[in-house]
């Protein structure tokens, strides 16, 4: 899942009833310069034929994702679908989580999350499930996930989990609504991280999470998973290959992430997904950071961004002392 | 799914209701709950409500409940208002004299409209749920009678001082 959401504007998010949340001035402002700086990106820039005809496919690609409508989320199907997802996480993975009451009680907030497990990502699994049961489903938690995920055949049940592609419009449209709004930062290029790199946070510099968290003043709250990187040997991320198959231009791919999982043997590019090995999955949340109580009323994306990953990663290694054995944990 | 544990406590009823209509005391004898909050102004008795939680598996489970049925020093009935479907039930009767109750704990719980998932898992999550309320049950008792102790010295002590 690419959760990037500050730094590519896309077509997605953009509806009809798109003002209904929008309710700060300066968000509306920051949108309107967003949508001049895409119509500049979406524009006849392109000269010549190949790049004319690989923006034409990338338009088509774009144009496919569902239209985000925060009214897809669907309380009672997630409802519904809390004993298999709870079957799943417990007998499959034997989640743990811990640290929810860190969450705030109420209002917006955006949770920031590592990510692991290639395109089966079991923290995410893990995690709505026990927001959803400590919270309630009617405590509206929305997931950014990347434009390919959500108009792949099959995926589209994850919008009524309140799953939205990953774009600043839609990320500030949840978070206007009161919602708690889970993003990745690292996105794809954390999740198809080797396996050896498993207990390391990276977000590849990306500080969208934290200039959205400033414009909405929103808190952050870290939300650190471990055992991801353990349900099947991932060799790397495969940047160079996208680049040579323009995967990058034309799907907004970065990666062609290489894996041995099962049942395929050697995974090329993960988009049928794999079924993970049975690693034992623990999430920590830690305490909310006020963005403006902690680094004052303006405070530095590039100190918030490294006092967030720093912070993480300290975590992450805390509990990667905990493990024993991989898998096992 | 129902589950139920049942166990005498060398204690009056009297003294049993106290515990189990105080919610400030559930968190210290009831085995794998998290969270028993009062969010209403009146904190037991009929109407009162709590937000649960209990681990079970990966997740703490639970939600609001609201207390449905109170008939004094007998039963005590909960039903979930949100979260997983449930129902509680507190039954307790005098044994013999009135110096030992029968103390019965039951829970009903779901999720309507998940099917199979939904059967399998009541049925997984079971064993989990009752064990936890064979040991709240212990640990009750074991609190419910060092306090009947307690007062039975005090009792004996001030006859001994008149």
């Amino acid at each position: 899942m690419d959760t990037e959401t500050a730094s590519r504007p896309s077509r997605n998010g953009h509806h009809a009833d798109g003002d209904r949340f929008a309710g700060a001035p300066r968000a509306r402002a920051a949108r309107a310069a967003r949508d001049r700086d895409r119509e500049t990106e979406d524009g006849p820039r392109s000269r010549n034929p190949l790049e004319r005809l690989i923006g034409a496919i990338a338009g088509g690609a774009r144009g496919r994702v569902p239209t985000a409508d925060l009214d897809e989320r669907d309380p009672d199907f997630i409802r519904e679908s809390l004993p298999a997802q709870w079957l799943l996480a417990s007998l499959w993975f034997r989640g743990e989580v811990r640290g929810l009451g860190n969450v705030p009680e109420q209002g917006a907030v955006l949770l920031v999350g590592n990510h692991s497990g290639g395109n089966v990502s079991p923290d995410s699994l893990v995690f709505t499930l026990a927001f959803s049961t400590y919270f309630g489903v009617e405590r509206r938690l929305h997931q950014l996930a990347h434009n390919l995920v959500l108009s792949m055949p099959g995926l589209g049940f994850l919008r009524k989990y309140g799953t939205v592609a990953a774009s600043p419009e839609n990320a500030a449209r949840a978070l206007e609504s009161g919602a708690a709004v889970l993003v990745y930062p690292g996105g794809d290029h954390e999740v198809h991280r080797p396996s050896w790199e498993g207990n390391k946070v990276n977000f590849a510099g990306r500080r969208g999470f934290v200039r959205l968290a400033l414009e909405h003043d929103v808190p952050i709250v870290p939300v650190v998973s471990i055992g991801g990187q353990e349900t099947a040997l991932f060799l790397g991320r495969g940047e160079g290959l996208a680049r040579t198959l323009m995967l990058d231009r034309l799907f907004r791919l970065k990666v062609l992430p290489l894996s041995i999982a099962v049942p395929w043997g050697l995974n090329v590019g993960d988009f049928l997904g794999h079924v993970p090995l049975p690693a034992k999955i623990t999430v920590e949340v830690l305490p909310a950071i006020h963005l403006r109580d902690r680094f004052g009323p303006k405070p530095d994306v590039d100190e918030v961004y490294d006092h967030v990953t720093t912070t993480m990663q300290e975590t992450l290694d805390a509990l990667a002392e905990e493990r024993r054995l991989p898998i096992i944990g | 799914m129902r589950v139920g544990a049942a166990i005498d406590v060398a204690a009056p009823p009297a003294l049993v209701w106290e515990f189990v209509t105080d919610p400030a005391r559930y968190l210290h004898f009831m085995n794998g709950i998290t969270r028993w909050e009062v969010t209403t102004e009146q904190d037991r008795g009929l109407g009162a409500r709590y937000r649960t939680l209990m681990r079970v598996g990966s997740a703490e489970v639970g939600g609001l409940v609201e207390i449905v049925e109170c008939d004094e020093r007998r039963d005590l009935a909960w039903t979930s208002v949100t979260g997983i479907d449930q129902r509680g039930r507190w039954r307790l009767r005098e044994l013999g004299t009135g110096a030992r109750t029968r103390v019965e704990l039951r829970i009903q719980y779901g999720v309507a409209g998940s099917g199979i998932f939904g059967w399998l898992a009541e049925q997984v999550a079971a064993p989990a749920v009752r064990e936890n309320l064979r040991r709240s049950l212990q640990e009750l008792r074991r609190q419910a009678e060092h306090e009947q102790a307690r007062a039975a010295a005090a009792t004996r002590r001030a006859a001994a001082q008149r």
